[in-house]
């Protein structure tokens, strides 16, 4: 079931369909790290790092290159696109809380049917890493969610109340998993898409809450 | 003229006492006052109540969980659920023998902003509902939600910068300032250390980023290479 639906990449790719060209983009650690390899040609968007930088590129890989100086919030040293900036770490949450950043990319543990999110613990686990995510949830103009539709075991991770610490209330406006693209909407999950050889019923029996079904497309990749 | 250029490291923390709360600035591999703490690791000064983004990221504060040196740590990235390798803090912390309070990385900037400007607390929608809300005052406000958090201070606030001039103006390189910036403010006695240190006039007063005013004493001290990333 995991292996079911989209690859890391592809989910990474029908993330990127969402943005649009000139747009602020803050992309989260894992996953959504991805996303940056997907944009449409010709497109630019800024991306935010947390860490106090506007404006970064591809990440490096080649050693020569590396400068620990110049490294986004996920700690991978990056390249400077033209117009890029740098400022303290006050200032980039400003940004985030003061709705600057148009749109987050975040991962997730498990996300509620009212767009609860639930990102930095497991419970019983990891008290110690929240890291920039609370802010970013609470603070993005419109947040979308990148991840596996359920757990390795096999268990939903989008459920009508999240079990897992909270990362912020009603703060998920899209969710992109494997199997499915949902909208929460204030009527609730809404199913936009499913994925290529994936039935309507097939995300149904993989979450924990009631989805609208009505108007589904397959996912264009 | 003042002159608050110390010689080496451990002259510049000589003063530095037990149970003294310190800033580190520094994010991953960037900005982290590596000399600074090599030369609190030294000296040992015990019972330390740290502020700090991060932990464990190949900065150098992890050593100070050798002795212990740390009472408690106040940070947004202590450990991290996925590593293979465990942070000395980490062991600390499941022994039980350090205090952790964990922060929303944009309320701890915001909370040392605050601290360096004279403002008590502050209202913010972060952790709203969340475990960082218990014990704190929530209060709407125009009908959303807010978080009451306060202010943060500390006896020394230890800074990475690129430049200094003997006046203590402070120039960053690249993105090293993220913390740096707003300890430099919130401290009694900020101590900066930065690669190289020049005449006051020789750093262009349109580029200081760090004034003056913040900085106590300054020492000159070679970067250290840190490498950590995903």
């Amino acid at each position: 079931m995991p292996s079911a639906g989209l690859t890391r990449e592809l989910i990474a790719l029908r993330v990127a369909r969402e943005l649009k060209d000139g747009q602020t983009v803050n992309l989260g650690i894992g996953l959504p790290t991805l996303v940056a390899n997907f944009l449409p040609e010709g497109m630019t968007v800024q991306m935010h790092a947390e860490n106090g930088l506007l404006g970064y590129g591809g990440i490096v890989t080649d050693d020569a290159q590396f400068d620990q100086d110049l490294i986004n919030a996920g700690g991978q040293p990056v390249t400077l696109t033209p117009g890029a900036s740098f400022f303290d770490s006050a200032t980039s949450f400003a940004m985030v809380r003061g709705g600057h950043v148009d749109v987050a990319v975040l991962g997730g543990l498990q996300v509620s049917a009212t767009g609860d999110l639930a990102n930095w613990a497991l419970p019983g686990r990891g008290a110690g890493g929240i890291g920039g995510a609370m802010d970013i949830a609470a603070g993005a103009r419109r947040l979308i969610v990148a991840m596996e539709h359920t757990t390795r075991d096999g268990e939903p991770r989008i459920l009508e109340a999240c079990t897992y610490p909270l990362t912020a209330r009603a703060c998920v406006d899209l969710i992109v998993t494997n199997l499915a693209v949902i909208e929460i909407t204030a009527a609730g999950l809404v199913l936009r898409e499913v994925a290529p050889g994936v039935s309507v019923d097939d995300v149904q029996n993989a979450t924990a809450a009631a989805l609208q079904t009505q108007d589904v497309a397959v996912m264009d990749l | 003229m003042s002159d608050k250029v110390f010689a080496t490291p451990a002259d510049a923390v000589a003063d530095v006492f037990d149970g003294a709360t310190i800033m580190f600035g520094g994010f991953a591999s960037a900005g982290s006052p590596t000399n600074l703490i090599l030369a609190l690791y030294d000296k040992g000064t015990s019972d330390i109540t740290a502020i700090a983004n991060n932990i464990g990221l190949g900065d150098k504060l992890d050593l100070l969980c050798e002795k212990p040196q740390f009472k408690k740590l106040i940070a947004s990235f202590a450990i991290r659920a996925s590593a293979k390798r465990k942070s000395l803090f980490e062991a600390l912390y499941t022994a039980g023998r350090v205090e952790l309070e964990v922060v929303p990385q944009g309320t701890l900037a915001e909370r040392i902003r605050a601290g360096g400007a004279g403002i008590p607390a502050f209202y913010t929608p972060t952790g709203v509902g969340t475990v960082v809300a218990e014990g704190k005052e929530t209060r709407n406000i125009d009908g959303r939600d807010f978080l009451m958090e306060r202010a943060l201070t500390a006896d020394f606030a230890f800074v990475r910068a690129y430049k200094a001039d003997r006046l203590g103006n402070l120039v960053y390189r690249k993105a090293s300032r993220n913390f740096n910036e707003v300890m430099a403010t919130a401290a009694k006695i900020t101590i900066a250390e930065v690669e190289e240190i020049v005449e006051p006039g020789e750093l262009d007063p349109e580029s200081i980023v760090t004034p003056a005013v913040y900085v106590d004493r300054i020492v000159q001290a070679p970067s250290h290479a840190i490498r950590w990333f995903n």
